[in-house]
């Protein structure tokens, strides 16, 4: 098991140094390398959680190895998927390092046992993980984008720094790709929430019991609700708008890790190590 | 500088003190060597530039004197025998009519003489100094500034045969390497710049600000580069944007419609004549919102400039004046090193001819010459008759050599006189080219 774990980490940080030898030296060939040993990573990524998947039995996203193995997953996939669709290359700076990072922070944390209880099983508690995940990932990745925009913005309005001028895509683009991420995002984040209170009303017989874990995914949901309404009806778009993406990711993140880190409530054991 | 002896060892008469030899002296400042804050300033009027050539005429100083006032450059050349005073004229000069201090435009100032002012008048003519190397304007510009100086009397001989020099140069420049064809031009900086900020220019609106040569450019390079067919021309005068607008089959709107069309147009391209800003941050700040924040992208090749540098604070306005384009157009310099190379080598051969040519018409290196060929005449018609004179005995014919030598003597002891001290300093070289030519010295 650590083996392959050892091999999934291996191939992202392959896949890495390749996208940060993209930045500096803009040749497709480093790209198209790194896209693909993002793929072979993220390949055996999958037969690993898979694996697990049919040998526990449930989803193997119940402690903070487990989930950390999953945000990582999800996060390699959606960057795959997502880049092939809106071509944004250099992205790959952002995610490879990302998933790499998630995937030694998996590796250093103890796996710590589960009891389960047959609620794991339901479908709707695998739908709303596997959404909500997949949710998390794309909103990381228009954060990322965001990024790039606040940088690209900087070189071209500063007109001192040449290196990101040249190589990062022009504002329009990152600024439309980035809100496709968000809508993205957004969908799957309402469907990720609706999935939940159909777990909610499953296990515990309501949907809401103003939990902190759904106070602050809803406050979450909120502000990329506000985001997208300001960008359809007030033009919120360029800087705005990726300042917005970072702040929505961040709140995702304090929902994510921070309230059950911090405060209480009843998804306490998906961080549990 | 001048050699001490001439051809045949003889020594030079040194004993008359003649006056100092007059030198070519360049003294300016361009895009290189100030900011574009301090060039719009001394951006000289008509007006501005024959006053100046007014004062430098009466000067005791300045022999002959031109001044190239372009947007990048500020430069007066003159022909001075005391650079120190000339220059200090001209700068008292420059500092009353622009109000900036003799202090602050020192450190941007550059002073050349001699063969450097020569090569530097025509690296500029040969758009070899341009801050687009190879631009086709500023030689047109530098015979314009000719053109002035010589209606107002302020050029003479050296300078006449400098700038002719210097257009010659250019010429051949031009013709014998690539630099022209390769000249990265302001246009092709802005629309890598555009394509930096719009994904795609296709669906752009261009609106041009003035109808110069220099904005009509850059639209027919974005034209070019996209399918973009919405352009607007606003100009003062209706008429020139009309028919500039015809030719790119765009609209033709008044100045005054500026601030309403900010709401449809994404790229501006302003290059007027105005001496201040033509559109402002309180012309933009207001707009931003019914654009939805679509992105405004400005280029301001004007100078002074057209466009207030604060409108590039405002969020997703980005406004770039000719020293940022700048920025961008280094970047590709070094593709056009090898033209680069092979200009210089002809700029570096005019540089020496012409310094030949102009040591020469210096008084000792013509009365040099003139000896010389006297000289060469007398020794020839004293050896063939002393050919038919077998006869002489050896101190008769050296007799005849003293009295030759005399002859010579007595006959260049006048117009050595003379080409010492015209009277008129300013005549002087006129008198010696004439002097070279009456004897046919440069054969």
């Amino acid at each position: 098991m650590t083996s392959i774990l050892f091999i999934i980490i291996l191939l992202y940080l392959l896949s890495s140094a390749g996208y940060i030898i993209f930045l500096f030296a803009q040749k497709e060939l480093y790209h198209q390398m790194s896209y693909r040993i993002m793929m072979a990573g993220f390949a055996v990524h999958t037969a690993l959680i898979g694996y697990e998947f049919f040998r526990i039995g449930y989803l193997p996203a119940q402690n903070l190895h487990q989930t950390l193995m999953f945000t990582g997953w999800s996060l390699a996939g959606v960057f795959l998927l997502l880049k092939y669709k809106y071509r944004l290359n250099i992205l790959g700076v952002y995610a490879a390092p990302l998933a790499t990072a998630i995937m030694i922070a998996a590796f250093c944390v103890p796996a710590v046992a589960v009891s389960p209880t047959p609620l794991f099983k339901s479908i709707w508690l695998i739908l709303h993980i596997i959404i909500i995940f997949i949710a998390e990932a794309s909103l990381s990745l228009a954060c990322g984008t965001g990024i790039l925009y606040l940088i690209q913005e900087h070189a071209i309005k500063t007109k001192t720094n040449r290196f990101f001028l040249k190589r990062l895509p022009s504002l329009e683009f990152l600024d439309r790709t980035g809100s496709a991420f968000i809508v993205t995002g957004f969908t799957m984040l309402t469907i990720g929430l609706i999935t939940g209170f159909v777990y909610a009303q499953l296990a515990w017989g309501k949907f809401w019991s103003w939990d902190n874990k759904e106070i602050w995914s809803v406050i979450t949901w909120l502000i990329y609700a506000a985001l997208l309404h300001g960008r359809l009806v007030a033009g919120w778009r360029g800087r705005r708008a990726a300042i917005m993406a970072i702040i929505g990711f961040a709140a995702l993140l304090f929902t994510f890790f921070g309230v059950n880190f911090l405060l209480e409530g009843h998804h306490d054991e998906f961080t549990k190590w | 500088m001048m050699n001490s002896q001439n051809g045949n060892g003889d020594p030079v008469d040194k004993s008359v003190p003649g006056p100092v030899m007059s030198e070519i002296v360049l003294v300016g400042l361009n895009h290189k060597t100030a900011p574009v804050e301090l060039r719009e300033k001394l951006a000289f009027s008509t007006e501005e530039t024959e006053n100046a050539l007014k004062l430098f005429r009466k000067d005791p100083h300045i022999n002959e004197a031109m001044i190239i006032s372009t947007c990048n450059r500020m430069e007066v050349l003159m022909v001075t025998k005391n650079q120190s005073l000339a220059i200090e004229t001209i700068s008292s000069f420059i500092s009353k009519t622009t109000s900036i201090s003799q202090k602050q435009l020192k450190p941007s100032t550059y002073i050349f003489s001699g063969e450097q002012a020569i090569q530097h008048v025509f690296r500029v003519a040969s758009s070899l100094n341009s801050m687009m190397i190879g631009e086709p304007q500023i030689l047109g510009q530098v015979k314009e500034a000719f053109k002035t100086a010589v209606n107002k009397k302020n050029t003479g001989l050296i300078l006449n045969r400098l700038m002719h020099k210097a257009f010659s140069v250019a010429k051949r420049v031009r013709s014998e390497t690539g630099i022209g064809g390769h000249a990265v031009s302001i246009s092709f900086a802005a629309v890598e710049l555009a394509k930096k900020i719009f994904d795609t220019l296709d669906d752009k609106t261009i609106l041009l600000v003035g109808a110069g040569e220099m904005a009509e450019l850059a639209v027919e390079h974005l034209i070019r580069n996209t399918s973009s067919k919405k352009l607007l021309v606003a100009n003062r005068t209706l008429s020139v944007g009309i028919e500039l607008a015809d030719r790119y089959n765009g609209h033709a709107i008044r100045l005054e419609e500026i601030p309403e069309k900010l709401k449809t147009v994404d790229i501006i391209i302003s290059s007027t004549g105005s001496p201040n800003y033509v559109i402002t941050k309180n012309h933009v700040k207001p707009t931003m919102r019914s654009r939805k924040n679509r992105p405004l992208f400005f280029i301001d090749i004007a100078v002074p400039r057209d466009i207030d540098p604060a409108i590039n604070r405002i969020s997703n306005a980005y406004v770039y004046d000719i020293d940022d384009l700048q920025g961008v157009i280094n970047e590709n310099i070094d593709t056009r090193n090898v033209e680069s190379i092979k200009a210089e080598r002809i700029v570096d051969e005019s540089v020496i001819k012409f310094t030949d040519w102009y040591k020469s018409i210096d008084v000792i290196p013509t009365i040099i010459d003139l000896r010389k060929k006297l000289n060469t005449i007398v020794d020839m018609e004293l050896s063939k008759t002393m050919q038919t004179l077998q006869h002489l005995s050896r101190s008769d014919r050296v007799a005849f050599e003293r009295m030759t030598e005399s002859l010579i003597k007595k006959i260049l002891h006048d117009p050595t006189l003379f080409l010492k001290n015209p009277g008129s300093h300013r005549n002087k070289s006129v008198y010696l080219d004439f002097t070279r030519k009456l004897f046919n010295l440069d054969s």
